[in-house]
């Protein structure tokens, strides 16, 4: 479907300042843009973020690394075991633990089942920016198993604290993994009743398909990764370029769609949670044997002078922490690259010009976690 | 049995009044309980038994909240225009036969008056937005004006349309008209128009469109502008427009059912025909509930596109094509 070009219809200026958020529908959280308006057309769009702002970097600088631990699951709740990830990731490197290849496995298990979850939120929150209520509470139904399934073995819900240095707090047991794979069963199916109900409904595809263009060369000026920059035809993946943990050894694609649009995007993280399907089904099946933790773990952590960097592939993009350690007990400097700020921070060149209800579906194909933008 | 005049109206004012409060009222509780089994969920369930007392639940809650009128906003519209949604949808009432017999007054120019009354619904909706001085809600006004050219053309053409083959605008004689029994009624008189179904449709779409509902809810817009031309309203005002939205899908269907439905006209010969009316009536509404809760909203200028490309055009063929399926007969 075309839009009329902004150039079109615009007549002298009469533009005017629409404050979006910090507290409205659409940006499910406390995020604020000032968009300059031309009627409905947004001509500049300003985030302004801040409003959730939790220092975590400088909290990093004070606490040890056992005390920073939980903190990584904060910052962006809805993917917490990536994040995590890559904080025991990087201490690990930092001082060269070696983890068992079962805790390994463990890890790549719970991490793409909190990536399942995440895009299936994303989903239904996605739909209800576009006015469909129902997909919201079909993808809660879903998530329900997962966040089940991990409450089981981590004892949280939503912020799970369960990777430790080394390896994993406490081992999976059998309800577990016969539990994931009966999800696993599950959900196949459900991918194709979500196909049917929404990915192939004419007015989401209308909405989506040409609308909300971001090139691959905005996502490398901006830094924009995961989903995101996979809608946009680039194959950039930390599992696959940069694998971690045991990607290595798992058979799985990584979903690429050119067009660039708000469809392409969609498309992608709905692709993905197949993937991710995937991943869990070999790592279940061939989970090996062995300790859950690496043995003689100390107490205290204490991480060796150097600047030592690790990257995970989370469900918005790439996290990566880098940490400065000067031998202490506190990291020196922890550095917290987050996805979501690099993922917004294209919103004010790829809205400009479009219609108020594209901009906000393609704020919303952006999958936009607030305290992940803050941190 | 005749009834003298001054009752026969009082009658009929307390029978609409009672008609469009109950169905406004208990249309939202159908409406949850509706959304809440295609949502795999169980609805209102804690007042009442299944929740049949919460429509009083929440007319206590909003006739008790204050009613705020922003600084700086026109007061006399931004009161009046709640009232302007609701008034002609109660004006409507006069005139829908429910059955042989019942109906408020049998006016000759009945579908005109409906459509008359119909189109002050959007300059309701406009002036409540344009008088809250909230940019969301001007950003609204501004698109229930612009979006209602987008449907009023296709509805009116459809209405014409039926105009030509029913020959009157007296809902009464055209339901009359479908007396005979199933094919008779207007959506399968294929003879005076083989386009009949689409025409249906047409006006369908353009009646959802008509009283903003999904996907056409661009003006409501719950996730673009926080709550469209309704933001600023607070307590009965906001319940005022809400009651109306209902009032209006009332309406809507129910003139869908005497123009295309065959009204009163039973199909099989049972049950008194205001059963029936109400029957077609209320399933056409489930549909529109039933489609606001399985698509997404979609774009103002998806609406003008589907208007001008689509609706127009076919309508305007269904026109066509009626005016000659009635011409050549009589040529002969």
């Amino acid at each position: 479907m075309s839009v009329p070009p902004l150039e079109l219809i615009k007549g002298p200026d009469e533009t005017f300042i629409l404050n979006l958020g910090p507290q409205h529908p659409a940006t499910h959280g406390v995020l604020r843009i000032k968009l300059t308006m031309d009627g409905e057309y947004v001509t500049r769009a300003e985030p302004v973020p801040g409003y959730i702002h939790r220092m975590h970097e400088k909290m990093g600088e004070n606490r040890t690394w056992n005390q920073f631990l939980p903190n990584t699951s904060r910052i962006d709740y809805l993917s917490a075991m990536a994040y995590t990830h890559a904080f025991v990731g990087v201490a690990e490197r930092a001082a060269g633990i070696e983890v068992p290849p079962r805790a390994e496995y463990i890890r790549v298990i719970t991490s793409e089942l909190n990536r399942i979850s995440s895009h299936l939120v994303w989903f239904g929150a996605f739909l209800l920016d576009l006015g469909g209520f129902t997909p919201l509470l079909y993808a809660f139904d879903d998530r329900e198993k997962i966040l089940d399934l991990l409450e089981g073995i981590t004892g949280s819900r939503l912020t799970y604290c369960y990777y430790r240095f080394g390896g994993v707090c406490n081992d999976v047991d059998d309800a577990f993994l016969r539990g994931t794979k009966e999800f696993v069963a599950h959900m196949r199916p459900r991918m194709k009743l979500y196909r049917d109900l929404v990915t192939d409904n004419i007015i989401l595809r209308k909405r989506l398909t040409d609308i909300g263009h971001i090139s691959a060369d905005m996502c490398r000026r901006y830094g924009a990764t995961g989903p995101v920059i996979r809608g946009a035809g680039v194959a950039y993946d930390t599992r696959k370029v940069e694998p971690y943990s045991a990607y290595r050894e798992f058979d799985f694609d990584i979903p690429v769609f050119p067009e660039a649009d708000s469809m392409a995007r969609y498309l992608v993280r709905m692709e993905e949670i197949v993937q991710s399907l995937r991943i869990i089904e070999q790592a279940v099946d061939r989970l090996p044997d062995g300790p859950f933790i690496a043995p003689k773990m100390p107490k205290v952590m204490k991480v060796p002078p150097g600047d030592y960097f690790y990257a995970t592939e989370a469900a918005r993009g790439r996290f990566a922490v880098r940490a400065v350690s000067d031998g202490k007990e506190i990291p020196y400097r922890l550095k917290l690259r987050a996805p979501s700020f690099s993922n917004l921070s294209l919103f004010e060149e790829a809205s400009r010009g479009m219609m108020l209800p594209d901009a906000l579906a393609m704020l919303g194909s952006l999958d936009l976690v607030i305290p992940d933008i803050d941190r | 049995m005749t009834i003298i005049e001054p009752i026969r109206i009082l009658l009929y004012v307390v029978g609409a009044l009672a008609f469009v409060g109950v169905n406004a009222a208990y249309l939202v509780w159908l409406e949850r309980k509706a959304a809440g089994r295609f949502q795999r969920r169980a609805g209102p369930t804690e007042v009442g038994p299944a929740g049949l007392l919460q429509p009083v639940a929440d007319a206590i809650k909003l006739m008790t909240k204050q009613l705020i009128v922003p600084p700086g906003s026109d007061e006399l519209l931004f009161r009046v225009a709640p009232v302007m949604v609701m008034a002609p949808a109660m004006m409507c009432f006069a005139t829908i036969p429910f059955a042989d017999s019942i109906a408020a007054r049998n006016i000759d120019v009945g579908l005109l008056m409906i459509f008359a009354f119909g189109s002050i619904n959007v300059m309701a909706v406009m002036l409540g937005g344009w008088s809250s001085r909230n940019k969301y809600a001007i950003i609204s006004a501004a698109r229930v004006v612009s979006q209602n050219v987008a449907y009023e053309i296709p509805m009116l053409l459809t209405i014409i349309t039926m105009l030509m083959v029913a020959g009157t605008m007296n809902l009464h004689e055209i339901v009359r008209q479908q007396e005979a029994g199933f094919w008779a009624w207007n959506v399968f008189r294929l003879a005076s128009n083989p386009l009949m179904p689409v025409t249906f449709i047409i006006f369908f779409i353009c009646m959802l469109a008509e009283t903003n509902r999904a996907p056409f809810d661009m003006a409501e817009a719950e996730s673009e502008l926080v709550a469209g031309a309704y933001t600023e309203y607070s307590g009965m005002g906001f319940g005022v427009f809400f009651m109306g939205e209902y009032a209006n899908i009332v309406i809507g269907c129910a003139i869908a059912t005497a123009l295309f439905l065959g009204g009163w006209g039973s199909p099989v010969g049972a049950l008194p025909g205001v059963w029936w009316f109400l029957a077609k009536m209320y399933f056409l509404i489930f549909s529109v509930i039933w489609i606001r809760w399985t698509f997404p909203r979609t774009q103002f200028y998806g609406l003008l596109n589907l208007s001008w490309k689509i609706l127009i055009p076919v309508s305007l063929t269904t026109l066509v094509l009626t005016s000659i399926a009635i011409k050549i007969p009589r040529m002969f």
